[in-house]
């Protein structure tokens, strides 16, 4: 860590990479914000952005169930919630007696007004209220280094079944006639989402976490022409916006995720205007 | 698990030159689908042999696709289904492809057809790099249907007749014993639907597979077909395209054409 800060110091001489909470929080985006740039390129691609925010919301629970079971360590709770959550929602989802919409809201709602009854019992939900927003600046070395790990796990995923992945949300039927077991690679493609967003989720917050994982992709969409431009583009989006926002929230004083959202957004539209001209 | 790489590039190749045999035979035993009490397909019985092309007719919910995914094992069924070389009377694992009627993908998608088709055949990941070797490989299985040229095009441009080209390609990459295809011409113009039917018949004589299509197409069935089955819950009907196409069990369904 020691060195890494020094690094920073040469490369990055100014006032706001003096403090050490803003080069915590500056290594901190440039883990998650890849990784968020490339998981986004799917969620969009399969139509899976209510899933990955229902995902979101169901991290309330999470620390609710943590609450009531005593477990000191809510990121705990909140990940084995989010993983049984989003195997739930698979199982449903798959008997196709309702629409996916549906399901995901229904179950969505549930999981956060039970996670917000449950926090707010006795007035005490203003200590959880940071939860919404998040707060990158107060990470510390052991949580990188457990995003760092998330990162690595998510890149073994990717390298491995990106192309299975891409497959079943293509045709499922096409991809089963390969040989690709569709419910291993959604469930896994689901856990893998609920990881990441119970871990980054403290940070970045819960009602801004779905716009980063989804604005990086859809900008690259609007630009891209193939899969590897796709991610490059997508990528490239999601670093840049984060640690633009990450400065500029530390000069104008601002809360880092909804600032890092509003370049993405900004970006969004200007891919847009660039899209049209192309055309 | 589909290995690319246990096939060289030449074996997939050469494995596509060996012409029908008519020794490959398939045969659908007993299938049915049930939801509850209530039967969707009843009955199934099937015996197809490779190199020849079963047309499924038959109105709108008769359960052609029901039979289609059953065949493929994606809906759960009774019955069985054999495949047997007469040559040297083994059994065994029959190779389905797969030809849909149409894919998930919204304008816009940053997919080439390479992407398309590589992620289905090969496990190197699509967003990483392009690998030169897998290109030519997509380029030649493209060309039987003349896409080749549509390679670095984004899937989500093409026209309906370019994309199905384009999934017959990756249908018979590598060559199956089975080909399936679900109302293959839905969404094509005439000229379109000639140059399929061109295709299909391409596949017929140069490859060693049998063929299963469900269609509305009755001018094409005739021309085409080997075998037409009118499907409507059971079998009701089956047998050469102008047996079928002029009994009395076919006039009852689509009247008189």
């Amino acid at each position: 860590m020691e060195i890494l800060y020094k690094i920073i110091d040469l490369i990055l001489p100014f006032s706001w990479a003096n403090y050490n909470f803003m080069k915590n929080a500056l290594i901190a985006i440039l883990i998650i914000t890849p990784l968020f740039g490339i998981l986004g390129t799917m969620i969009v691609n399969n139509r899976m952005a209510f899933f990955s925010d229902a995902l979101g919301h169901s991290a309330l629970t999470g620390i609710a169930l943590g609450a009531i079971l005593g477990i000191i360590n809510t990121h705990i709770s909140m990940l084995i919630f989010a993983v049984l959550f989003a195997l739930c929602l698979n199982n449903i989802k798959r008997r196709k007696t309702m629409s996916t919409d549906t399901v995901i809201s229904v179950f969505s709602s549930l999981s956060m007004a039970t996670g917000l009854v449950i926090l707010s019992r006795g007035g005490n939900f203003s200590k959880y209220s940071n939860m919404l927003v998040g707060d990158i600046l107060s990470i510390n070395a052991k949580e990188i280094l457990a995003l760092l790990l998330v990162f690595i796990m998510t890149m073994i995923f990717w390298f491995l079944g990106f192309n299975k992945l891409l497959a079943t949300g293509i045709n499922e039927t096409l991809a089963r006639s390969k040989n690709i077991n569709i419910n291993w690679v959604e469930d896994l493609f689901s856990i893998v989402i609920a990881i990441i967003v119970m871990f980054s989720i403290r940070w970045v917050g819960i009602l801004i976490i779905n716009a980063l994982l989804i604005l990086p992709a859809a900008a690259s969409r609007n630009i891209a022409s193939n899969m590897r431009e796709y991610h490059l583009f997508s990528i490239i989006i999601s670093v840049f916006s984060g640690v633009i926002g990450l400065i500029i929230s530390f000069y104008i004083g601002t809360a880092t995720g909804p600032t890092i959202v509003i370049i993405a957004s900004i970006i969004f539209f200007l891919t847009l205007i660039l899209r049209r001209s192309f055309k | 698990m589909l290995k690319m790489k246990g096939y060289r590039k030449n074996e997939i190749l050469e494995q596509g030159h060996d012409a029908a045999c008519g020794f490959h035979c398939i045969k659908i035993n007993n299938i049915s689908v049930k939801y509850g009490a209530q039967a969707i397909i009843e009955d199934i019985n099937l015996h197809i042999h490779c190199g020849k092309i079963t047309v499924i007719i038959g109105r709108n919910g008769a359960g052609k696709s029901t039979l289609i995914k059953s065949i493929l094992g994606e809906i759960k069924h009774e019955g069985k289904i054999e495949f047997t070389d007469l040559k040297n009377q083994t059994m065994q694992d029959l190779k389905i492809g797969y030809v849909p009627q149409h894919i998930n993908m919204e304008k816009n998608t940053p997919m080439s057809v390479y992407d398309l088709f590589a992620s289905y055949i090969s496990n190197a990941p699509v967003f990483f790099r392009k690998k030169h070797k897998l290109y030519q490989l997509i380029k030649e299985r493209l060309s039987i249907f003349d896409a080749h040229n549509l390679i670095d095009k984004r899937a989500c441009d093409l026209s309906g007749g370019e994309l199905q080209r384009v999934l017959l390609s990756i249908a018979i990459t590598p060559v199956p014993n089975l080909l399936l295809l679900d109302e293959p011409v839905s969404g094509i113009d005439r000229n379109g639907m000639g140059l399929f039917y061109e295709n299909i018949g391409k596949l017929k004589y140069g490859y060693d597979l049998a063929m299963i299509i469900v269609s509305h197409d009755f001018e094409y069935v005739k021309k085409y077909a080997d075998h037409v089955v009118l499907l409507d819950r059971t079998i009701l009907k089956e047998g050469s395209p102008d047996e079928v196409l002029a009994s009395e069990e076919f006039r009852k369904i689509f009247g008189t054409i």
